[in-house]
């Protein structure tokens, strides 16, 4: 199925929790409001006419500019072919995005829904600093609960790959100055 | 018997940041970085990114059929080496030593003919945007096609050693059992995909780069020697995969030959402009499916770039298959996922 014909399955099945599309584009990508993803995700995967039971990668990028994040779902339907012994197909690949206000920045989990999503979704909170919902494998800390960091280490402050991060210049005592004085990355 | 009750999986908090290196960087300058992530496989990374940027940028028309066919040989010889590696530290992790001296003596030549080529052994930048960065060396055919009659009839060999011994398959058979089902459910990919009779291969499925003019078996795990995805099946995917590369490499030498005196590399791929626009793109590594994100904002430096690395994908469905195992099986099953920690930190 192409992603317009997924994207007039899921407009007939959810209308307004549908955001928008980009078919324009070498990543198609269909846009979910965030408070619907869990149940469009469910959609996504069981229905028959889609099977997306693939989670390839999730992306989260920083759109500074426009005060928000967009998390990018990649899918596909991976497929045994009627023949056997033949190669599995990849169908219906499409993308999801759903964006968050940079404030705010909450998603509900799809973890239960891919599993794959969970080291998926650490990573993205990780070096992001997105919050999925109901995530399970969450800690609670100074940070509120949380995905558990998974790249950085648990006592990290602050998400690297955003846009307006400054990187510490000391941790645990070690400093990220030089002998020469200089700092690395220089600001 | 010592059991894991319950296994927690911790990546070792050294994340390298190559990811945010990526936004300051143009795209043919991260290329070397690519190579870092998986040392193992640096054609196989830099192609996946190469690819990437080009099909961003609409370069990929522009890609001569010599420079395809040369990026297509080198990440097969690159698969080949990386399996040897697989193949040869798997038999160690399991007391096997004799199997791993073999392995790495194949791997030698592999690496030779890349140092031949591009001058480096391990980190090669030698698939770029636009092409490879120079031609191969004039008798590399030749070189290339004894090295292929060399190792063939080495397969069999180190079947006989390793694939087949007692020991060995007591280790490995009926341990760590993965499901299709759960191999789809942690989206894992390549070899330890394949391994648990899925086969699904993006050369094949999703064509990339040309593959779709070449002929190939995808082999799958069939619980030969114990239950289907079990660590045995994972390995011997490997040892089929080699086999496999070599009747890859066999046809894109013979279509080497027609494109004498192409140009290998396009003079856009160090000036290009990234469009505002947004790509993602998967191709097969040893390891399994290694995919770029790259997002443009219409200058030269990309505004994000994000890999999706296969050994970090793998790794997950170690929280699940670590499960009440014995403590000796673990690093069976581990082993047999074939992980490469610097692309887990990326």
């Amino acid at each position: 199925m192409a992603p317009e014909e997924i994207a007039d399955l899921l407009k007939k099945q959810f209308s307004d929790k549908i955001a928008g599309f980009t078919f324009e584009t070498a990543h198609p990508r269909i846009e979910v409001r965030a408070d619907a993803w869990p149940e469009v995700a469910k959609f996504l995967r069981n229905d028959s006419r889609l099977q997306l039971n693939f989670l390839r990668c999730i992306t989260a990028v920083d759109m500074l500019e426009d005060e928000q994040f967009v998390v990018e779902y990649d899918l596909f339907s991976a497929r045994m072919s009627a023949k056997s012994g033949s190669p599995w197909t990849i169908t219906n690949e499409v993308a999801i995005a759903v964006k968050v206000p940079r404030n705010s920045a909450t998603i509900p989990t799809v973890a239960h829904v891919w599993r794959a999503a969970d080291w998926h979704e650490r990573e993205a909170y990780d070096l992001m600093g997105i919050n999925f919902t109901g995530h399970p494998d969450s800690v609670t800390d100074h940070d509120g609960t949380h995905p558990r960091r998974i790249l950085c280490p648990d006592d990290w402050v602050g998400h690297a790959l955003q846009k307006d991060y400054k990187f510490p210049m000391e941790y645990h005592g070690i400093p990220a100055v030089t002998e020469h004085e200089q700092t690395r990355p220089i600001h | 018997m010592a059991r894991w009750c319950s296994s927690r999986s911790r990546t070792s908090a050294i994340s390298t940041a190559a990811e945010k290196i990526g936004e300051t960087v143009q795209p043919y300058q991260y290329v070397p970085y690519t190579d870092r992530m998986d040392y193992l496989a640096g054609m196989n990374n830099n192609l996946a990114f190469a690819l990437a940027i080009e099909k961003l940028t609409g370069l990929e028309t522009e890609i001569t059929a010599r420079a395809k066919y040369i990026r297509i040989i080198f990440s097969e010889l690159n698969r080949i080496a990386s399996h040897l590696v697989a193949i040869g530290t798997y038999g160690l992790d399991l007391g096997a030593f004799t199997p791993f001296l073999y392995c790495f003596r194949e791997r030698e030549y592999i690496l030779d003919m890349f140092e031949n080529t591009c001058g480096a052994r391990l980190t090669y930048s030698y698939i770029t945007v636009g092409g490879v960065t120079q031609d191969v060396p004039e008798n590399f055919i030749d070189v290339c096609t004894e090295f292929l009659d060399y190792f063939e009839p080495k397969i069999d060999e180190y079947n006989n050693l390793l694939s087949y011994n007692h020991i060995f398959v007591k280790r490995t058979a009926n341990v760590g059992v993965i499901t299709a089902a759960d191999a789809i459910e942690y989206a894992l990919s390549g070899p330890v995909l394949r391994g648990s009779g899925v086969a699904l291969d993006v050369r094949r499925a999703k064509p990339y780069g040309g593959y779709e003019e070449f002929e190939f078996d995808i082999p799958v795990g069939d619980g030969r020697k114990g239950q289907v995805g079990d660590c045995w099946d994972r390995y011997f995917v490997r040892m089929c995969e080699m086999e496999q590369s070599v009747r890859i490499i066999r046809q894109a030498l013979e279509k080497l030959r027609g494109t004498a005196g192409q140009e290998t590399l396009h003079k856009k791929g160090k000036t290009i402009k990234l469009p505002d626009d947004e790509v993602y793109l998967e191709i097969d590594n040893p390891r399994g499916h290694l995919g770029f994100f790259v997002k443009g904002d219409g200058g030269a430096i990309p505004a994000r770039v994000k890999a999706r690395g296969p050994s970090f994908c793998n790794l997950s469905v170690t929280e699940k298959v670590g499960k009440n195992v014995l403590l000796g099986d673990m690093a069976a099953i581990i082993g047999s996922i074939d992980v490469v920690m610097g692309e887990v930190d990326r």
